[in-house]
């Protein structure tokens, strides 16, 4: 990747940052640290990495579309900006989100262009995209599966089965990507329960693991490019800086589920011109 | 009266069947929690290897991995014992397979009190009062090794999630080879005074209590009621008409299940009274299979001095 593209997928995460923003603004509810942390990732993925086909079912090159399961549920807003943006759903949606008989689920559902699998009940999206490269594998079909897990999601046991899975059968189809803010609800991930040391659990578990800046773009760009041609399952280590943008939510657990008033909206805006 | 000595393995049908609908459609998978040798789901891996998965003791990770399969396209049948296909893996089961109306069939083999010797903690009681509260799901609850043969058929060609329950025990052949499931029910005898809705594994015992209570002069229709979701509610209401009582016979507790399921219609349609015998709220207990049926009163002869003692009362 060039300066150019790089500055030019920099400018895209700061238009989705707003959007994020603007979204759960309106909603009145919404996760916006989660959504924050995870938006360079979110948007280098859909901008540049996957295969996609925004017109989805209607594209003719809907089977070749790699696919992306977003394990971390709560981060919706991050995923409908993205998606926006990318064109799989219209902009104005965004003001629909988690609002009653609209198309944005407050968590992601199948309803939803782009969307693969449900999720929101944490813990399940490993496994699912496990489930979607086995398909994959025995329709002979090359699309890589991406995943995107939180950190204190880590503490849901089941996680850990899909971990123990992916290995074993060979499926290097998958790229599991851990959105480490080290923040959870209830504080700080290493004070609740701590998943460390991850990058050596993940290892101990037989994946290829790469440690990146999860904000640093061509980080992120080369780390997913590299986890396509593995040849075993690879988890990127991305730390990332929960509420990543605006300044008072950054590091800030209280910003986890919260949405920002009218004053709190236009600073954070500010901040992310 | 049934032919005790004429069973077989309701497991092995369910093995042999997934052969079948899997020589027929090559999009069906299998996966397995550690127990293909139990469910007999071993059989599809025999004849087709390369679309069986042993996904380990993790019930959790084998429901949402077949979610997975299932929303590229896949038919996967999951086997597991009911207890923990239904409870260990309930939340994979509601918000990976039935929010998003995908093509799983959830197979709980093992279900009931029948489970036998392994004891309390093996035996679902509560499997289908489960499965059956969460929008989307058909629930079926086959009673011979036929009726699980037709299921099995019926869910890999019906879209949508499945629950299956099947028994642990050999059961008695009450179907011949040319049976086919229906989702209505059916009426397996006629008779004036009671009727007895049932399935699975209790309806050979609600058979010999029709031809018993027949022999004291009570008449006992009995319904073979094998999908308790949808449930066909004509047939209920029809046969329910003009009887001085209906029961519900099941092996399962007496709570959200077949007899739930039977009282709901019948209170919103045509409030009557109800017998509901099945496990009494109650955790079950080691034993042989027999022994428990008769202890938790689910064998014919118990079912039979239930019913009489109703009948007694309502006078």
């Amino acid at each position: 990747m060039n300066q150019d593209e790089i500055e030019k997928l920099k400018e895209i995460c700061k238009v989705n940052r707003r959007n994020i923003i603007k979204t759960i603004h309106n909603a009145k509810s919404g996760h916006p640290g989660g959504a924050l942390s995870a938006c360079d990732i979110l948007t280098v993925l859909f901008e540049k990495v996957m295969n996609c086909y925004p017109e989805w079912e209607k594209s003719e090159n809907h089977a070749k579309r790699d696919r992306f399961v977003l394990s971390k549920g709560h981060a919706s807003a991050g995923l409908y900006s993205v998606l926006a943006h990318r064109g799989f759903i219209k902009e104005e949606e965004l003001m629909g989100f988690r609002q009653i008989n609209r198309l944005l689920q407050g968590h992601p559902n199948t309803h939803i262009p782009g969307v693969e699998v449900p999720t929101g009940s944490l813990g399940q999206g490993l496994s699912l995209s496990c489930g979607i490269a086995m398909a994959l594998k025995l329709d002979k079909n090359p699309a890589h599966v991406f995943c995107l897990l939180g950190d204190g999601e880590l503490q849901e046991g089941s996680c850990w089965e899909a971990f123990m899975h992916a290995p074993h059968r060979g499926l290097n189809n998958v790229t599991a990507i851990i959105d480490k803010n080290n923040l959870q609800i209830d504080g700080n991930v290493d004070k609740i329960k701590s998943v460390d040391v991850l990058t050596d659990k993940l290892k101990a578990f037989n994946w290829n693991v790469i440690e990146i800046d999860g904000h640093d773009i061509e980080q992120i760009y080369d780390a997913l490019m590299k986890s396509k041609t593995s040849d075993i399952p690879t988890a990127i280590v991305a730390k990332t800086i929960k509420g990543k943008g605006v300044s008072f939510m950054e590091n800030q657990v209280g910003w986890h589920g919260k949405n920002p008033n009218d004053e709190e909206c236009a600073k954070a805006l500010e901040d992310l011109k | 009266m049934i032919d005790r000595a004429k069973k077989s393995s309701i497991r092995s049908a369910y093995g042999n069947a997934l052969v079948e609908v899997g020589t027929e459609n090559e999009n069906i998978v299998v996966l397995d929690a550690d127990v293909a040798a139990s469910t007999q789901s071993k059989i599809f891996q025999k004849a087709f290897p390369e679309r069986f998965f042993d996904m380990g003791i993790a019930e959790q990770d084998m429901i949402a991995t077949s979610a997975g399969l299932a929303s590229q396209g896949k038919i996967p049948f999951a086997s597991c014992f009911a207890v923990f296909a239904s409870g260990r893996a309930y939340d994979q089961v509601r918000n990976s397979v039935c929010y998003p109306k995908f093509n799983v069939k959830v197979v709980g083999t093992h279900g009931g009190i029948t489970v036998g010797e392994d004891g309390a903690s093996h035996q679902a009681l509560e499997d289908v009062a489960l499965m059956r509260a969460i929008p989307n799901m058909t629930v079926i609850v086959p009673a011979d090794s036929q009726e699980c043969r037709e299921a099995v058929k019926y869910a890999a060609t019906h879209d949508g999630p499945f629950y299956i329950r099947v028994a642990r025990s050999n059961v008695p052949d009450i179907f011949d080879e040319n049976y086919k499931l229906d989702n209505k029910g059916n009426v397996m005898c006629e008779g004036a005074d009671v009727t007895i809705v049932t399935n699975g594994e209790t309806l050979a015992e609600a058979l010999d209590a029709s031809e018993i209570l027949k022999s004291s002069g009570i008449g006992a229709t009995v319904i073979n009621m094998p999908f308790v979701k949808p449930l066909n509610s004509d047939i209920i209401l029809k046969h329910a008409a003009g009887k001085k009582l209906v029961v519900t016979v099941e092996n399962h507790s007496i709570i959200g299940g077949l007899g739930s399921a039977v009282c709901e219609v019948l209170s919103e349609n045509a409030p009557t009274k109800v017998l509901r015998i099945g496990i009494n709220d109650t955790f079950g207990q080691s034993g042989n299979a027999n022994l428990l049926l008769e202890h938790y009163g689910l064998s014919a002869e118990k079912i039979v001095e239930k019913i009489k003692e109703k009948l007694k009362d309502n006078k």
